[in-house]
């Protein structure tokens, strides 16, 4: 049975708040129990609070799919990437290297790469995905998207991303400020130039915690 | 089965149509669909050449018969001598070439057993336990029969080999395969 196609996962960093339920709740999943396929990422430890939960944007484009070497990254026809497949992943790295948002993690131990599937067990029989579920700030939302709409006026959904040259689009929608201007960051022209002065993080004075100079 | 070309095209990067991406991309498709899809061009080359593997297996097992035929019995051959085996002992002989080893065993003054020495199963050399009225094989512990070379336990499926053997006098012949 497919994911149905009016639901959808919609991800808002700006919502998170580090509690690592996420992760906990992944690591419970019966099909990959005790290891979690979703991490949570800290942007700048030393000066700001914000995390990141790190799922798979389940791009239209895999490029993970794309540089496996064994064919062990599969899509299902609604659009979800599968993990490796157990039988053919050869621990290579490739996905881990190539894939632009940093999701698939090698297992060293398992020799098996495995990221984060949508809860595919849950999802295709129409049950939300388990970090999604448990989600306390619901930075995590799986839901349709008149849901998301209705109680996010603030917000607006966004699923294309670029990187160089490459456009990606993901089944998975990140939710942007709705007045803010998506910008393109040229990071292969910005590696050379001189680091800008960073804007204090906007958390950290909201917390009215002194910044880092 | 959904194979369109539009489908296709959804996992190409750059969003152009599906015939100008590289070859690469339609031999290691990412979608599930397309990767367990089999062209009925393979379907058809695959039975052919397996058919044709199947047909030239008879042939060539039918043109090992002829050749076995031709070759006709193997010859008769002084193996032992009744003075020399006393009852219950046994010897190892070659028969009928120097590369088949095979065991003879006096079970009685007057009953004598003959066996390619090779074990069914995987052809160690099997060892007779008179004492125990079997063939034992020390690789997987396989059990023979002693008087009828019938596998009895372990691996092996298929009795021994049974040489026809023939006493003339003081003198063991062994005449070929019984």
């Amino acid at each position: 049975m497919p994911v149905p196609e009016h639901m959808e996962f919609f991800v808002d960093q700006s919502r998170c708040i580090g509690c690592q339920a996420c992760v906990q709740a992944c690591s419970e999943c019966d099909t990959h129990r005790g290891h979690s396929m979703i991490q949570l990422d800290y942007v700048d430890r030393a000066a700001s609070p914000q995390t990141v939960p790190v799922v798979c944007l389940h791009c239209d484009s895999p490029t993970c799919a794309e540089v496996c070497p064994a064919d062990a990254i599969k899509r299902t026809a609604d659009g979800v990437v599968q993990t490796a497949r157990k039988p053919r992943c050869i621990a290579c790295n490739n996905c881990v290297l190539a894939c632009p948002f940093g999701v698939p993690k090698m297992n060293t131990g398992m020799n098996l790469m495995m990221k984060c599937d949508m809860c595919y067990d849950r999802t295709s029989v129409g049950k939300k995905p388990m970090c999604a579920s448990v989600c306390p700030s619901q930075a995590l939302f799986y839901g349709s998207r008149e849901e998301i709409e209705r109680t996010r006026p603030r917000s607006r959904p966004m699923n294309t991303f670029q990187f160089g040259r490459q456009t990606i689009t993901t089944k998975v929608n990140v939710m942007i400020p709705r007045e803010a201007q998506v910008q393109h960051l040229d990071v292969v022209a910005a590696l050379g130039a001189p680091a800008a002065r960073e804007a204090p993080d906007p958390m950290l004075s909201m917390l009215d915690v002194e910044v880092r100079a | 089965m959904k194979t369109s070309q539009d489908e296709m095209a959804r996992s190409s990067p750059d969003g152009r149509p599906w015939s100008e991406q590289p070859r690469w991309r339609q031999d290691f498709p990412v979608d599930f669909e397309q990767d367990e899809y089999v062209s009925r061009r393979d379907f058809t080359a695959f039975m052919v050449l397996v058919s044709g593997a199947f047909a030239v297996g008879q042939a060539w097992i039918v043109a090992q018969n002829y050749v076995r035929r031709r070759r006709g019995k193997p010859e008769i051959r002084e193996i032992a001598s009744l003075g020399a085996l006393a009852v219950g002992s046994s010897l190892t002989f070659h028969y009928p070439t120097e590369r088949e080893q095979c065991v003879l065993v006096r079970l009685g003054p007057d009953q004598l057993v003959a066996f390619d020495q090779a074990c069914t199963h995987l052809s160690c050399p099997v060892i007779p336990r008179v004492a125990e009225r079997r063939f034992e094989c020390p690789c997987h512990h396989g059990s023979f029969d002693l008087e009828s070379g019938q596998p009895t336990a372990g691996p092996p499926r298929r009795p021994l080999t049974r040489i026809q053997l023939a006493v003339t006098g003081d003198k063991v012949f062994a005449t070929g395969y019984a």
